[in-house]
């Protein structure tokens, strides 16, 4: 199982690998990690924990792509999270109520968003539009407008604390990321899930209850924005309905996409998504340290997902598959070449698009 | 069938006529030549943009890099005019090249790569974002008299309304659109190409062809749109239009356009932003509300355009969705 994962995610692991070296190439130091005050600091923590967010929802995304879907609404969740755990502990209650209101609230999204997918049969582009669209304009209400800050300690120390010496919001996304790959990959459901991806009538008439599963993946996704949320807010100390989770749905889908998840639906790796968030934020740290002017950032950025992406292409990939297939069919390495693809999505992908070209063309 | 295509815009325009009738009921001063001018003028980069969006849905994509290709153009165009000599109208010329290609470029990829349009415009969207920033961090000031020039063309309507060149400009976008995609080859084969590509294909639709030319015509769109925003802010600046892309979706489905493609019109789209542009008028005129009911307006108007077309498909063909129905036996 273990051996079938990390075949899985070799390319990640690689691109990975090049990122970080490519860090260390520029800051001999990327590697080290010291210990100040009881507490870890150094570069690599620094990717772990800015990561934090995105590898949180970038969990819940690759649930939810699994299914054939896609979830807009999860940075405007976050913000509706933040403004509800704010507006709770200014309103004198514990941080514990403060989390659990954020998280039933992040929860209460995601069943509107699977509602309007799964009961509506809105397509879900569509359906979590509405969301992403409204949910800023919720969270402002909520906040009225303003930056709602906050000190209550226990819900800082999630965003900004440490346990053990480690960041908090390590913690959080490992966890979480633990949790819900073992009960995906443990029982029947990630099957199920990737059944009702492929084909959602057959897993019907297989008997799956698409329906309440659908549910639950986007209530499961709301559940990761709203920890998102939360970990954003407790960093910053406030809740700031315009700028918390701005843009960090199209962070969460690259890196599901980065970790090599057809947007088609189907087989997934929660692994790999994770890994995705964390190359996304090694490109981040690798820019900043570059020294390069903060203007290029985003250009870089771009550049660098482009060429990902057209490596992982499905296009790309087959012709590499018959470049190597062609090449020497019979020595061994060829071999091996040509049935490791096969264990990666985008292999899978290429045959199906393959197949449709083939009869499109005369 | 005919007839419940045009259903959705039919319904698009009593929203909007009733909405401007109760406006009009509570405020009788927005009956004022002056409020349509300003509701010409004040949406027309948003306008331009949704034409663009409309052909890209339609044909059953979409273009998340419109935003960012606005504020390119304006960051362009601001700091063009200010380092060299060239003429704004051949600095037009420059930059709606760029934004044709960089258009027809995306077009490509998601063509002959076949990658989803969400995941190349996104990237899209990155790149021409960072572009605007390498230029210019800072807001650039445009004070060019060629510009004061463009800005003080006007056509004064008896109740002292101003209808503006940038308005103008949108309207004849629109118009021409409705043009390409009724009259001409190429429009059928977007419809085609959103109604089922693998259908089209066979039939013998230049796939290829035609989703470049969208997504180039869609860049383009934006890059004018972007011209339009310059003239209407006498500056670039490479925050600018941030989010611009949702806003011109959801005025396109508000329009009644499919996201699924394949079933929509431009003068839907057209209706879409004016109603939009009314609501924030209306909380103009109104005072008290925040500016953030607009987003949750929006929001509400969406789901409920989405909900009115999912009707309309489960009326017009006759039957309730087979999901529900074997659900409702299990």
């Amino acid at each position: 199982m273990i051996l079938t994962t990390l075949r899985r995610v070799a390319p990640q692991l690689i691109i990975l690998a090049l990122v970080l070296l490519l860090n260390f190439a520029m800051f001999p130091g990327f590697f080290r990690v010291e210990m100040h005050n009881g507490r870890l600091f150094g570069n690599l923590i620094d990717v772990l924990n800015r990561g934090a967010p995105v590898a949180l929802l970038s969990v819940g995304m690759t649930l939810v792509i699994a299914t054939r879907g896609i979830d807009l609404s999860v940075g405007a969740v976050m913000a509706i999270a933040g403004a509800v755990a704010a507006s709770v502990v200014t309103g004198g209650s514990d941080w514990v109520v403060a989390v659990l209101a954020a998280l039933g609230a992040g929860a209460l999204c995601g069943l509107w968003n699977g509602v309007l997918v799964a009961v509506l049969r809105i397509q879900p582009i569509v359906a979590t539009l509405v969301l992403m669209v409204a949910g800023r304009g919720i969270a402002q209400l909520l906040t009225h407008g303003a930056i709602l800050t906050f000190n209550d300690p226990g819900l800082v120390r999630l965003g900004g604390g440490t346990i053990l010496h480690v960041p908090t919001p390590i913690w959080i996304w490992i966890v979480l990321a633990v949790v819900v790959g073992l009960v995906v990959r443990r029982t029947a459901l990630g099957l199920l899930i990737e059944a009702t991806g492929i084909n959602e009538r057959s897993a019907r008439l297989a008997g799956i209850n698409a329906r309440v599963l659908l549910i639950a993946v986007y209530l499961v996704t709301g559940l990761c924005a709203a920890l998102a949320g939360i970990v954003v807010a407790g960093d910053i100390r406030g809740a700031d309905a315009n700028n918390a989770g701005l843009w960090m749905e199209l962070d969460a889908i690259l890196a599901v996409v980065i970790g090599g998840n057809s947007l088609l639906g189907g087989r997934f790796s929660i692994t790999a998504s994770l890994i995705g968030a964390l190359i996304i934020q090694s490109v981040n740290s690798a820019i900043l340290l570059s020294g390069m002017p903060v203007e290029f950032n985003l250009v870089i950025k771009a550049l660098i997902i482009i060429a990902i992406l057209v490596i992982q292409s499905p296009r790309v990939n087959h012709a590499l598959y018959l470049l190597r297939a062609s090449s020497g069919a019979f020595s061994p390495g060829a071999s091996r070449g040509a049935s490791t693809p096969r264990n990666t999505a985008p292999r899978s992908a290429a045959s199906r698009t393959d197949h449709t070209t083939e009869e499109g063309r005369p | 069938m005919r007839h419940s295509t045009k259903l959705p815009l039919y319904i698009t325009i009593a929203t909007f006529l009733l909405a401007y009738a109760l406006c009009i009921a509570e405020y009788p001063s927005m009956l004022s030549t002056r409020v349509v001018a300003n509701l010409l003028t004040d949406n027309a980069f948003l306008g331009i943009t949704a034409v663009g969006m409309t052909f890209v849905i339609l044909s059953g994509g979409i273009d998340l890099s419109v935003g960012s290709v606005i504020a390119f153009t304006g960051v362009f165009l601001a700091v063009v005019l200010r380092d060299t000599h060239i003429h704004p109208l051949a600095a037009f010329v420059i930059v709606l090249l760029i934004t044709t290609l960089f258009g027809a470029a995306m077009g490509l990829i998601i063509h002959y790569l076949e990658m989803p349009p969400f995941i190349v415009t996104l990237a899209g969207m990155f790149l021409m974002r960072g572009l605007a920033y390498v230029l210019s961090t800072d807001s650039v000031p445009i004070d060019h008299e060629f510009y004061g020039w463009l800005q003080s063309l006007y056509w004064k309507a008896p109740g002292g309304g101003r209808f503006r060149i940038t308005g103008l400009l949108m309207v004849l976008t629109f118009a021409g659109a409705m043009l390409v995609l009724h009259r001409t080859r190429f429009g059928r084969n977007v419809y085609a190409i959103g109604g089922s590509a693998q259908t089209a294909q066979l039939m013998g639709v230049p796939c290829a062809r035609t989703t470049v030319l969208i997504y180039a015509v869609s860049g383009g769109l934006a890059g004018l749109a972007g011209i339009v925003f310059s003239l209407y802010t006498s500056a670039g600046y490479s925050l600018a239009a941030v989010g611009t892309e949702l806003d011109a979706i959801a005025a396109v489905v508000i329009g009644g356009t499919l996201l699924t493609g394949g079933s929509g019109f431009v003068a839907g789209t057209f209706f879409g932003i004016m109603i939009m542009g009314l609501i924030q008028t209306y909380i103009v005129f109104d005072g008290t509300l925040s500016s953030w009911w607009t987003k949750i307006v929006i929001g509400v108007l969406l789901f409920t355009f989405i909900m009115l077309q999912k009707g309309l498909a489960w009326v017009t063909t006759g039957r309730i969705p087979r999901a529900s129905a074997s659900a409702a036996r299990s």
